[in-house]
């Protein structure tokens, strides 16, 4: 429970100004960077160093009291979210580079380092750090670990996943875990490959050492316009069966059409041009009614916009949006893209399609005017509608946002009830009283009993899963749009 | 009923491969996932011990075990999706027969694990064997996109999933590529695939091993980004000096630039193999760590890649030795004892740098174990999750060692 006494010796350790109890101070956390979910936690904390989070941690523990660790609160997935029953840690002030060395490409942070300043650090000795989300100049490295973040980039160098090298950590009840080692290779079981990506359950990174990659020497940007969605779509499947990895490849529509945006990089700028000229020819043989190559910086930034600004341009159209995060298998992309303007039609609702191509990774997103009686409701079944198709094409809920409340709903649709609970044994290996974070990733109600009491052997061949689907009543948690009324 | 009995009245006559008898342990070939798991969750109810094994040409066939688990019935390839660049294949495929099916689809695996051809996916997965591609192409949890385990209660979990990009639920697969089967047996595993390259070229140079470590500095000073660059000993690469190995795959564009680039950084020296010669050249070298009855992997920052040869020459002996000085990445095979890889991995760990037992026999395995010497809060962690992927100890897995 949070009593009186507890935030007295919380403002003890962080000092009073960084301790927010009055309700103004608190609503400004109360959502993240999706509008459709709001929490006001009880009380907002920001540590100032390691040592003050750790003790902060620890207190908590022997108060027995849940918390949330949070970042910048850009995620979109309303995972940093805390209710009034919890502390919200922000770990901002956390904000230092401790270390940057060029030779072995190496960097050591605190969790509150904004993601665009340490590629700036690291831009003097021709390096830069890859995972570059859309939200980099704003969002933390703990937040990109906890939530295993993408980014243009991570088609061609990976996801956040793959350049964490080693981890500290402090768990729910304020011990320290050193996963991994300094040099990436993992130190008995992969430790750090399974705490990135856990959405704060397993505990806060402390301390983050990541790997570093050289500048691109070349880099060159195309733009190519498509009749259909479905075309560019196809370009693209060509163009990376044909062995060329780019950068980058993105779609969005445009005057009833689609645009293709495709860069390439590398150390060479011959190499480089000579892989532009085939993907230009691929892009042409697979029907681009014209393609612009950028010849120079400026150009280049000129492409960009209309990609950058595609989210906002949704945002514009109406008041209320609702960001989906599906992935499916590169080939079913376009047909996805025709089911998803089928049900879009059906529910009479605007779904405009951002789509990373070269992953597979789509963003249907619903502009809507929850003010309109009735309509939050349609949004609602045509999200959902929206999701079981790209399930039904083999894909996933989530490429890049995390699950936190928003997908825990979609969860069932994706895994078995044995795989949920596995899932939920693991979390308890690292918080047995599931303290940290609360109530995400994993809808607990799904899940069935782990500890010795595996399922009865039933026969040779036999299906021994159960399958829990979205249809199943103890599978549907509460509509999840507003967990407390605005 | 008997262990025997017991498993043909669940799984067929089929499933049982060797019957045992004379000191030998029964081999159970189960035929599909659920069969696994049947097995399993029958050998937790009777506390049977399992010992995992795959072709049998990785890890000694020695653990002491009730039964042994063979999944090499498990050998299909349900999926392969050049368009998608990813492929579903059970555990049980020997990587030969997988790298020639991804072959006739265009596509490719970019893993050159150590052993023999015929080692199966499951057990390269299970041990995170990754080879030199581990330069260009990152780890072997680098390729796996999920797989599908048994726990050693018969659970079948599921975890990760078929599309390139996914952050759906905690990442269990993570888990499973190396851990050594003590968190379950992998009987499925989804791929992340390449384009097979365009142009495929690896080039040599002889030299000290302190040439070529400069040299190896050099190259990536260049900016150059080989798929692989590896510093082998003499015998490994069957050559009279230590050998600076590099590989450069993509498209012909890529290579070619790549090419001139080593041409400039190395003043020309280096001799490019011809495509046959290549292939041998990488297979041998990746043959011969099944040829010494030790294999362990270790690794640092890159520039303590010299270093760590030198403690090794100086506590273990370096005649098989391959490195990946760019990633710090080092494999070593030989012989040696048990005490004396005690004290490597305690030197090690006071480098902040860990051990990997990969292969040995039992008694070194169960003395030593695959991991140790913990970093801070690690040791809790690992028995936790043991206990919960394997309540009833069915596993016959060193995980750790018994100092």
């Amino acid at each position: 429970m949070i009593t009186a006494g507890l935030v007295e010796a919380l403002t003890g350790i962080v000092g009073a100004r960084h301790v927010r109890t009055a309700p103004a101070e608190r609503l400004t956390y109360a959502r993240d960077g999706l509008p459709t979910h709001r929490r006001v936690p009880a009380v907002v904390v920001l540590p100032g160093s390691r040592d003050e989070l750790v003790a902060v941690v620890r207190l908590l523990a022997a108060h027995d009291v849940p918390f949330v660790p949070r970042g910048a609160g850009t995620g979109l997935s309303g995972g940093a979210l805390a209710d009034g029953a919890a502390v919200l840690l922000v770990l901002t002030r956390l904000n230092r580079i401790l270390s940057l060395d060029p030779a072995n490409r190496v960097a050591v942070v605190e969790p509150g380092v904004v993601n665009v300043r340490l590629s700036a650090a690291a831009a003097p000795h021709g390096l830069y750090y890859a995972p570059d989300p859309s939200s980099q100049t704003a969002c933390t490295i703990g937040g990109n670990v906890a939530e295993n973040a993408g980014g243009p980039h991570c088609l061609k160098y990976g996801v956040t996943a793959q350049h964490v090298l080693a981890l500290e950590v402090v768990l729910a009840d304020g011990r320290i875990a050193q996963l991994g080692s300094p040099g990436g290779e993992p130190w008995g079981p992969d430790m750090v490959g399974l705490f990135v990506g856990s959405e704060g359950n397993f505990g806060i990174a402390t301390r983050i050492a990541v790997r570093l990659l050289p500048l691109p020497r070349a880099v060159r940007t195309l733009l190519a316009a498509f009749a259909s969605l479905r075309a560019a779509g196809e370009a693209v499947s060509a163009v990376i069966a044909s062995g060329i990895v780019p950068v980058y490849a993105a779609g969005y529509p445009r005057d009833a059409a689609a645009v293709l945006l495709v860069e390439l990089d590398g150390r060479s700028d011959e190499a480089v041009a000579a892989e532009t000229a085939t993907v230009q020819e691929l892009l042409a043989a697979h029907g681009a009614a014209s393609i612009r190559v950028a010849a120079d910086q400026r150009e280049r930034e000129r492409l960009w916009q209309g990609r950058k600004k595609a989210f906002g341009a949704m945002g514009r159209l109406s008041s209320d949006l609702v960001v989906q995060d599906a992935v499916v298998p590169r080939s079913a992309l376009p047909e996805v893209l025709e089911t998803i303007g089928r049900i879009a039609a059906a529910y009479q609702l605007t779904v405009s399609n951002v789509f990373h191509a070269g992953d597979g990774n789509l963003h249907p997103n619903i502009s809507f005017d929850a003010r309109v009686p009735g309509l939050r409701t349609r949004v609602d079944a045509a999200s959902t509608a929206i999701m079981e198709a790209c399930v039904a094409a083999g894909g996933t809920i989530t490429g890049e946002h995390g699950v936190g409340l928003d997908k825990l709903r979609y969860m069932p649709l994706i895994f078995d009830a044995e795989s949920l609970s596995a899932m939920r044994a693991v979390r308890r290996v690292w918080d047995p009283e599931e303290r940290v974070n609360p109530g995400k990733v994993v809808p607990v109600h799904a899940c069935r009993e782990w500890v010795g009491a595996a399922p009865r052997a039933a026969g040779p061949g036999s299906a021994q899963r159960t399958r829990v689907g979205a249809a199943d009543p103890g599978a549907a948690p509460r509509a999840s749009w507003e967990d407390v009324p605005a | 009923m008997s262990l025997l009995d017991r498993v043909r009245a669940l799984l067929g006559d089929d499933a049982v491969e060797i019957a045992g008898g004379a000191g030998a342990v029964p081999r159970v070939a189960p035929a599909s996932p659920d069969a696994v798991a049947l097995l399993l969750g029958t050998a937790r109810e009777e506390g049977w011990r399992v010992r995992l094994e795959g072709a049998g040409t990785w890890l000694p066939a020695d653990a002491p075990a009730d039964l042994a688990l063979t999944t090499r019935r498990l050998d299909r390839v349900p999926a392969v999706e050049p368009q998608d660049l990813s492929a579903t294949a059970e555990a049980g495929i020997g990587c030969d027969l997988l790298r020639q099916q991804l072959a006739d689809h265009g596509t490719w695996l970019a893993l050159d694990p150590p052993g023999l051809a015929g080692r199966t996916l499951g057990s390269v997965v299970a041990t995170a064997t990754a080879g030199p591609l581990r330069h260009g192409f990152g780890a072997v949890r680098d390729h796996i996109l999920g797989v599908t385990f048994v726990t050693g209660d018969g659970r079948l979990v599921q975890s990760g999933g078929r599309v390139v990009k996914n952050v759906a639920g905690y990442d269990l697969t993570k888990l499973e590529a190396g851990g050594f089967g003590a968190f379950g047996v992998i009987v499925l595993v989804h791929l992340r695939l390449r384009a097979l390259p365009r142009a495929d070229q690896t080039f040599v140079l002889e030299g000290t091993r302190e040439d070529l470590t400069q040299l190896a500095e050099d190259v990536a000073a260049a900016g150059l980004q080989p798929a692989a660059l590896e510093l082998m000993s003499p015998a490994l690469a069957r050559r009279e000096g230590w050998v600076l190995a590099v590989r450069l795959a993509g498209s012909a564009a890529l290579v070619a630039a790549e090419e001139a680039g080593l041409r400039g950084a190395s003043g020309g020296r280096f001799t490019a193999l011809r495509a046959e010669e290549a292939h041998g050249f990488w297979m041998r070298a990746a043959e011969s760590f099944a040829t010494r009855p030790i294999t362990f992997r270790t690794g640092g920052l890159p520039d303590s890649s010299d270093e760590l040869l030198d403690l090794l020459q100086h506590q273990v002996g370096d005649e098989w030795v391959s490195a990946s000085p760019g990633v710090g990445a080092i494999r070593w095979a030989g012989e040696t004892t048990v005490d004396r890889l005690r004290r490597l991995r305690r030197t090690l760990a006071g480098l902040e740098v860990p051990l990997t037992l990969e292969r040995a026999p039992w008694s070194v395995r169960s003395a030593v174990g695959h991991f140790g010497a913990y970093r801070e809060g690690v040791g809790p962690l690992v028995a936790g999750l043991r206990r919960t992927f394997d309540p009833g100890e069915a596993f016959v897995v060193a995980v750790e060692g018994s100092d």
